[in-house]
């Protein structure tokens, strides 16, 4: 009995938390990526199209995110069925969307105005008993191009 | 020392090939931080000690990497790729290679 209270309540608290730290983390990363709409990433390898001088930095972001617990609960009767599984995939899209935006702060903060030949690494951090730690690595890197000052 | 991800650098030429370098660092995290990180897995959001450890030791790859460069008297590494696995329950390892190069102004 303790033991369903306990997994009920956990269940609860990974709904309510989880669901307000995403919706959180959404509204943020919207706010963010429109600030830095003139600061575009983009997967070209080579850059063409520069005419001036420029200097080139390498800019990294990166970002762990880990599931609430109802998700886990979700994604594991989902396991039974089959099917999209839509609460790790916002979990994903949340990381991705976020290392980009810390890639191009760094970016910014070097005085960027484009990164090229962005790259994306990803990788799941398990770890302890029945894989008792679910969380996902996602990290961005790319090349910031900035504008050389003449004089 | 120049480190970048794209294979030209505009403005510059490659004068010498040096070949591959390579850095890497395995890190486990301490016990203090996996007891926030399972609190954390039942409300869910950002592993802030995590993302700072990978980092640090992502960038402790690039310090190697570097030295490797330096090493073989190269002036920049072109072509950087990362790559993350876990290899033992709780330790990661963060891996960065390039391409060792000189470069010289056009």
């Amino acid at each position: 009995m303790i033991d369903l209270i306990i997994f009920v309540s956990l269940l609860a608290l990974g709904y309510g938390f989880g669901r307000h730290a995403e919706k959180k983390h959404y509204k943020s990363i919207i706010k963010r990526e429109k600030q830095y709409s003139s600061l575009p990433a983009l997967t070209a390898k080579t850059p063409t199209m520069l005419s001036k001088p420029n200097d080139s930095h390498l800019v990294v972001g990166s970002v762990v995110i880990s599931v609430d617990y109802f998700k886990r609960f979700i994604s594991a009767l989902r396991n039974l069925v089959g099917g999209r599984v839509t609460s790790y995939e916002s979990l994903i899209d949340r990381a991705r969307r976020e290392a980009v935006l810390r890639m191009k702060a760094q970016a910014k903060e070097m005085g960027a105005n484009l990164v090229f030949n962005t790259k994306f690494e990803t990788a799941s951090i398990y770890q302890g008993r029945r894989h008792q730690v679910g969380s996902v690595e996602v990290l961005a890197y790319g090349t910031a191009i900035i504008p050389m000052q003449r004089g | 020392m120049m480190i970048t991800n794209i294979e030209i650098v505009p403005g510059k030429r490659i004068t010498r090939h040096l070949g591959l370098v390579q850095g890497s660092s395995v890190r486990a995290k301490h016990v203090g931080r996996d007891i926030m990180a399972s609190l954390k897995n039942i409300f869910g959001g950002e592993l802030i000690g995590y993302t700072e450890l990978l980092q640090e030791s992502r960038n402790e790859a690039i310090a190697r990497m570097t030295e490797q460069a330096k090493a073989v008297g190269a002036n920049a590494v072109l072509n950087v790729r990362f790559s993350t696995s876990s290899i033992a329950a709780g330790a990661a390892e963060l891996f960065a290679y390039g391409t060792a190069v000189t470069l010289e102004k056009m």
